[in-house]
């Protein structure tokens, strides 16, 4: 919509002037009201923005002094009370296997999800679809959690604890995610193109695949990361569906595996170790609070990196429409 | 969009071309079924959801008290499992509203901001900032609310006290540790701050510009525009997003389990300890120790968790769709 402009009748610009006067400075106090609810306004956005500020400044400045080659290279396979050699690699292993397998189920599923909502959805089906994956996004991780648990009890027996359970409760949660990213994206391509390419002689299948991906395709690798950096620090669904390890396991489909945020809350809740001997190169008390702000480093840094990757992929390789 | 009027076709004399009606054949047909089964799947999910909880938890649904106290470690004898869940949904239903008394005002205030006060051209960037709060993993809200907020936040507490001891909510005595349901208020409403801001940060931007220059031309100050224009256009947007928040913190374990020294009180004391516990921490605590029939307790409590969630969003979404159709912006 554009405003008129409609120009300026007369060279009245000192009634202008005072009408401006009386409009302006008729009310003090609704100027003042104006101007508390402006600094209101600001200092909300600060409000908010001195936890995000205070906790990156924490886990920088509580985890950086423990990571180092062998933090990130070793588990904590025998590693007992102080002993402050054991590292995380298996944690690190953990997560990326369990975090991939999840992606590997929810990208298809999502994606096409999203392409039938987009290009084939209409009626009831489709509403009810978008409805209920905005329902799915409220579902609480722990939920996802016992959802895996209780449909891998039924087909392996209770006190099963292995990755792909794991795999499955972060899928349930990132599902709706790449819908719902995957969905605006598709959204965005013009329809101009689709037509083009259907009055070639397309047929609509090679249109969305040849066409509408292609062009989406920095968008919905954007929305994928940002999936995937919404689950790789669910702790909950995996505590209660993997289970814990000391060990390095390769294997989802086989025994317990670690995960960086398990490692995380197992070693917080640890707490002190008691040192016989005092404090000594192999005997730290708090060692395990230190483990765990490397661990939150390293998971921090992961979920930061996966986000600004998202952002520059979009920024830099999405076509230019206009 | 330029439309070319395409010549009428030339069709061979007596030969008449003859196409199905229909493109949707062979790959296509393909092409559409799967896309239509992926998105059948995920309603399957969801119903498999209930379906999977329901029928774990069944064992501890059916069966006696005497029962369940004998094989769930911390239950109480002659309590029925109704009785039993009470405490924890009145835990998980009291830090949840605390999170969203303490965050409503302020993503309200942070979506204006972005959407009618910040530059324009930073606006893109603080959204950016703001959700990258929702991307914070929550054990990590676990740690920095134990360790950075708890103690900072116990002289506030023992002010609160002091002052306003006299109210329910802030009755003593102070717990020192400040592991309390007020400081899980605090760290909840920090995480759910984004998805409210989203939320109402879209409507707010929906808001008909013409609305808006009308106020302004009648003399009103920005304030005075968003009030009257912003935000009654707003408000069933606003009402939808604290409902998604509600969910968000309903939902929320890890921050609650590692902050939270747990109770099983019907009590509105949030800053002593030891006083109440929420569903999706108590689950998360004594899941991984549990065997037998605790297993199904505590699934059957999950179940609970999850259709309170499940009513909150279905609740909020349906607000939001609603809106979408009779809003005034289209």
């Amino acid at each position: 919509m554009s405003t008129a402009t409609i120009p300026d009748p007369s060279g009245t610009t000192e009634a202008t002037a005072r009408t401006r006067a009386a409009l302006t400075g008729a009310d003090g106090a609704r100027r003042r009201k104006d101007r508390t609810m402006t600094v209101l306004i600001w200092s909300a956005f600060v409000v908010a923005m001195a936890p995000l500020v205070s906790l990156i400044w924490t886990v920088l400045s509580n985890g950086a002094a423990r990571i180092s080659m062998d933090f990130l290279s070793l588990s904590m396979r025998n590693i007992f009370g102080g002993d402050p050699s054991g590292g995380i690699y298996h944690a690190i292993v953990g997560t990326l296997i369990i975090t991939a397998l999840a992606t590997v189920i929810s990208v298809p599923v999502g994606l096409l999800a999203a392409i039938y909502l987009v290009e084939y959805g209409k009626g009831v089906l489709a509403r009810a679809v978008t409805f209920f994956v905005d329902v799915m996004t409220g579902i609480p991780s722990i939920v996802a959690g016992l959802f895996a648990v209780s449909l891998f009890t039924l087909f392996l027996g209770p006190g099963v604890r292995m990755g792909v359970i794991g795999a499955v409760a972060l899928s349930v949660l990132m599902i709706p995610v790449v819908v719902r990213s995957c969905e605006e994206m598709l959204k965005l391509v013009p329809n101009e193109l689709r037509e083009a390419s259907y009055a070639l002689g397309v047929p609509k299948w090679l249109t969305i695949v040849k066409v509408v991906l292609r062009t989406s395709v920095a968008g919905l690798t954007t929305g994928i990361l940002l999936a995937v950096a919404r689950v790789i620090g669910e702790t909950a669904p995996l505590l209660v569906t993997v289970g814990v390890t000391d060990s390095i396991n390769f294997d989802p489909f086989e025994g317990r595996m670690m995960t960086l945020p398990v490692f995380a809350y197992r070693q917080y809740s640890q707490g002190q170790a008691t040192c016989p001997g005092g404090e000594s190169a192999t005997c730290v008390a708090d060692i395990a609070i230190q483990n765990a702000w490397g661990a939150a480093l390293v998971l921090i840094v992961l979920v930061l990196a996966l986000n600004l990757i998202g952002r520059l992929v979009n920024r830099w390789f999405s076509p230019k429409l206009r | 969009m330029t439309t070319t009027v395409s010549p009428p076709p030339e069709r061979a004399p007596g030969r008449p071309r003859r196409r199905g009606r229909t493109t949707d054949r062979g790959f296509n047909r393909a092409f559409r079924w799967i896309a239509v089964g992926a998105g059948v799947l995920i309603l399957a999910v969801l119903a498999a959801v209930a379906v999977f909880l329901l029928q774990q938890a069944w064992p501890a649904l059916t069966a006696g008290s005497d029962e369940l106290a004998a094989s769930v470690p911390r239950y109480p004898d002659d309590t029925s499992l109704l009785e039993y869940v009470g405490p924890l949904v009145f835990g998980t239903l009291l830090a949840a509203a605390l999170a969203l008394a303490l965050a409503t005002p302020v993503a309200m205030g942070i979506a204006l901001f972005i959407s009618h006060y910040a530059p324009p051209r930073l606006s893109q960037v603080l959204g950016y900032l703001v959700d990258l709060l929702a991307a914070v993993p929550s054990v990590i809200y676990g740690l920095w609310g134990i360790f950075v907020l708890g103690p900072a936040a116990l002289p506030v507490w023992e002010w609160l006290n002091s002052w306003f001891g006299w109210f329910p909510l802030f009755a003593g005595p102070v717990s020192p540790t400040s592991r309390v349901l007020a400081t899980v208020a605090v760290v909840l409403a920090v995480m759910i701050l984004p998805i409210i801001t989203a939320v109402a940060r879209e409507v707010f931007l929906q808001t008909p510009k013409l609305h808006e220059e009308a106020a302004l031309a009648l003399g009103a100050t920005r304030w005075e525009m968003v009030r009257t224009a912003v935000l009654p256009f707003g408000r069933s947007g606003v009402i939808s997003a604290a409902m998604l928040g509600l969910g968000r913190a309903l939902g929320e374990t890890m921050a609650v389990l590692m902050i939270l020294s747990p109770g099983f009180l019907y009590s509105f004391k949030i800053l002593d300890s030891s006083q109440q516990q929420t569903i999706a921490a108590y689950i998360a605590l004594d899941f991984p120790e549990a065997s037998g029939l605790a297993v199904n307790t505590l699934i059957a409590t999950g179940l609970v968790l999850f259709v309170i969630t499940l009513a909150v969003n279905m609740g909020a979404r349906a607000i939001v769709a609603r809106r979408k159709e009779f809003s005034g912006a289209n």
